[in-house]
């Protein structure tokens, strides 16, 4: 039997040809409906007179920052307000994923809790927290902090060091001296230790099967060094312990309630999703497993922790990623209540200099390196400890 | 490591039930039943020692027993929150009910503050709070259309009214919600879109969010899993920037960069450029939801239908979509319970929504204004009413998906 010839000429009938044209078809209306918004916008700015490009930039910004991570002032440029707007958006987020973690994995797990109560409060926690617009909660976070707490002179105090008021959360810091700069080193150089002594120990449980202990020892190291760091330092032992100054607190480090409303906004609403993320990923976990541990003679917490987590991580990790870029997305509503992050920097420059396409995109390029980068790494960690296959 | 010794009680724990069990036959006992055997020509008759009754493990007391205290720490962990609970349970009765005025009587609930919660701001401001700036005297059109358009978004969650009268039926009620809202008609007063707000505006934008973005994600989610290379890219840009953005942004494009867009002086209306805003945010999500329905149709059944000759339209109308748009169920309620909640970021660009309405309502009210924590609880569970009915809705629907795979 011959082979059926190899059909060379284009036609109608041939799968290819039509793929071809269809996206030709598709490629050429999205650039012609791109092109007619740009055309549109350009004579629109052309007719009223609005400049464009990111040369102001380079202007004198003019506006004052509430708080600032970085020395900033109102005589400086534009490109500095947005760096601070970004550096705080960083801020909140980044803290503000810790503590959610933390909380929604207590939640999480305090689902499957043998007493009755504890579970009966993690759910009734999820659903009330999960259920209510996180815009609205930092409205009302904000309204608990600047309504109801006392003034600055007669803040509420915490065990005699810590105060709130409607000025913010102050608590007591170190005086940064030489000390604490040893410190920090020792911690940097124990951490190096710990993860040299890691690899070791791993490498003699391959060869001789004596059970390594991964969790004292370098904790040990590290905080050994961080001791030995401040010792050689001189030990200071000076703190900054916020004081009542006539009708303002001095010392210490404070948090604005505009920070602390949006902090506790995001990371109480996030750890409620958190929480089902983490109660889910346990439960997929199938029954067996944890009953062919103990049938082995681990205990609950090794086969917690060699057994069930590792599984478990798998299913979590995807969607926590995309809990975690929710939370930073939603640090944009900061805006709502005056915490002056990127969104609501490129909002007063956008007021200022009218150009709105800019700041528009100034605020999505920002989101966009974030997503991006956070679901690269998350990705990367994904691909670690995903299942080893062929 | 740190378990090391726990390993230890794991392998003492069957050796003492050995021993116990050894002990349980005391040396007496069994000197007792040979005596018997040696004595026994006429073998007596030795009932069995009765045994203690099982433990019970139903009912309310051994519930409590296994669930509250099990344990020293279980039971210590139950009294202290118990503790809390009743304590903050009689705060939130004494603040919210006892000392709460309900009268809408500003000095009342001047006097009350601090004590008592002033529930009087929702009885005094609730028309502002729920329906807006909508003229005072034709709110019964927006209550109307919206009471209407909830009772059929109801009817379409029951499974009973999964039938083809549903589809005109939607037709109407959305013709009927925008010619109450509108008026101009029928001889109802005209009422611009820039006057629309509260609870009609919430539901309004989360409906139609979501009904316009759904077959804009259907379309998408095809694509991404297309093998045209051009048509791939473009939806997975689309998806990935849409979501790797904020929805503010997306708001702040509609509100302040879609005038620049069209042609001058053909800028459509602000509630129609916010619509369109939300139907592309959120049909990038929904979208994503979808792919998750596709990705798990077997790829056998793909390959089945093309040797039997269908067509890529006809195999994704007859084989795909079908079963996978029914698995996705449980993922679209999430998106629109999303949609819902994010409708209240539209108060930022100045529409008055349920969340925009209560800054109306109180921010210029000087009397008023100090019991806005109230006001915000009550919109707070207006919200949560609306979403947890639809999470419970959407865990009933996941029931039914999982009951006809057991079968």
């Amino acid at each position: 039997m011959r082979a059926p010839p190899k059909s060379r000429g284009w036609s109608w009938r041939s799968r290819a040809f039509r793929g071809l044209i269809y996206q030709v078809v598709a490629v050429l209306v999205i650039g012609a409906a791109i092109w007619y918004l740009a055309h549109n916008t350009l004579t629109n700015m052309a007719a009223r007179g609005i400049q464009s490009g990111f040369d102001f930039l380079g202007d004198t910004a003019g506006f004052d920052i509430g708080e600032s991570l970085i020395p900033y002032a109102s005589a400086d440029l534009y490109w500095k307000a947005f760096l601070v707007g970004v550096l705080n958006t960083l801020r909140v987020a980044v803290v503000g994923i810790v503590l959610a973690t933390l909380l929604g994995a207590m939640l999480g797990v305090g689902r499957f809790a043998r007493n009755a109560i504890v579970r009966g409060i993690c759910y009734a926690y999820v659903e009330l927290f999960r259920n209510v617009p996180v815009l609205l909660q930092l409205l009302l976070w904000y309204l608990l902090f600047t309504d109801i707490l006392p003034p600055a002179h007669e803040a509420i105090s915490i065990a005699e060091v810590a105060r709130i008021s409607k000025n913010g959360l102050s608590i007591p810091v170190p005086v940064w001296e030489l000390g604490q700069t040893l410190a920090v080193i020792g911690a940097l150089l124990g951490m190096a230790a710990g993860w040299a002594y890691r690899r070791w120990a791993l490498r003699r449980f391959e060869a001789t099967g004596q059970p390594p202990r991964l969790f004292w020892p370098p904790l040990a190291l590290v905080l050994g060094g961080a001791v030995i760091g401040w010792l050689v330092g001189g030990a200071p032992m000076a703190w900054s312990i916020p004081t009542l100054d006539g009708f303002s607190l001095e010392g210490g480090l404070t948090a604005t309630p505009e920070f602390l409303a949006v902090l506790v906004g995001l990371v109480l609403y996030t750890s409620a999703f958190i929480a089902e993320v983490v109660r889910a990923g346990i439960a997929s976990v199938s029954h067996g497993q944890i009953e062919a541990a103990a049938s082995l003679g681990l205990s609950a917490g090794r086969s917690m922790r060699l057994v069930v987590l590792p599984q478990a991580l798998r299913v979590i990790i995807p969607p926590i990623t995309s809990q975690y870029l929710n939370l930073t997305k939603n640090s944009s509503l900061a805006v709502a209540i005056g915490y002056p992050d990127v969104v609501s920097i490129a909002n007063t420059s956008l007021n200022q200099t009218g150009r709105a396409v800019e700041a528009i995109a100034i605020i999505m390029a920002v989101y966009l390196t974030i997503s991006l980068a956070t679901s690269a790494f998350m990705n990367w960690y994904n691909s670690r400890s995903a299942i080893k296959e062929r | 490591m740190t378990s090391r010794s726990d390993d230890h009680d794991d392998h003492d724990a069957p050796r003492g039930h050995a021993d116990r069990s050894a002990d349980a036959e005391a040396p007496g006992d069994r000197v007792a039943s040979t005596a018997n055997l040696v004595g026994a020509t006429g073998a007596r008759f030795k009932p069995i020692e009765p045994q203690p009754a099982p433990v019970k493990t139903e009912g309310m007391v051994p519930w409590i027993r296994a669930n509250l205290f099990g344990g020293w720490i279980s039971a210590l962990v139950t009294i202290a929150i118990a503790l809390l609970l009743l304590r903050g349970a009689y705060w939130a009765i004494d603040w919210g009910l006892l000392n709460a005025v309900f009268r809408p009587d500003a000095d009342v609930c001047q006097a009350a503050r601090g004590t008592g919660a002033c529930w009087g701001v929702v009885a005094e401001k609730y028309r502002l709070i729920v329906f807006g700036r909508y003229p005072f005297d034709q709110q019964w059109r927006p209550l109307v259309a919206t009471v209407v358009l909830v009772a059929l978004l109801v009817v379409s969650c029951v499974r009973r009214f999964w039938k083809v009268w549903l589809a005109p039926l939607w037709a109407v009620v959305v013709v009927g919600f925008f010619v109450l809202m509108l008026g101009g008609v029928l001889g109802l007063a005209p009422v611009p879109t820039d006057q629309w707000g509260g609870l009609p505006l919430t539901v309004m934008l989360a409906t139609f969010g979501i009904v316009l973005a759904y077959p804009l994600a259907i379309v998408v989610a095809l694509g991404r899993r297309s093998s045209l290379p051009a048509i791939r890219s473009l939806c997975v840009i689309y998806i990935e920037l849409v979501r790797g953005v904020p929805l503010i942004s997306v708001l702040f494009m509609a509100s302040f960069m879609f005038p620049l867009f069209m042609p001058a002086g053909k800028s459509p209306d602000v509630l129609i450029r916010v619509l369109v805003g939300i139907t592309l945010f959120s049909g990038a999500y929904l979208a994503e939801v979808v792919r998750g329905g596709l990705q798990a149709i077997p790829k056998g059944q793909i390959e089945a239908a093309q040797s039997l000759g269908l067509a890529y339209w006809q195999t994704q109308r007859k084989i795909v979509l079908p079963q996978a748009l029914a698995m996705v169920v449980p993922g679209i309620m999430n998106s629109f319970i999303a949609i819902f909640k994010d409708t209240s970021l539209v108060t930022i660009v100045s529409l008055y929504e349920l969340t925009g309405a209560l800054g109306l309502a109180l921010n210029s009210d000087a009397d008023w204004r100090p019991f806005k924590v109230e006001g915000y609880l009550f919109i707070a569970a207006i919200y949560f009413v609306f979403c947890l009915s639809m999470s419970r809705y959407s865990l009933w629907i996941e029931h039914q998906l999982g009951r006809s795979k057991t079968r």
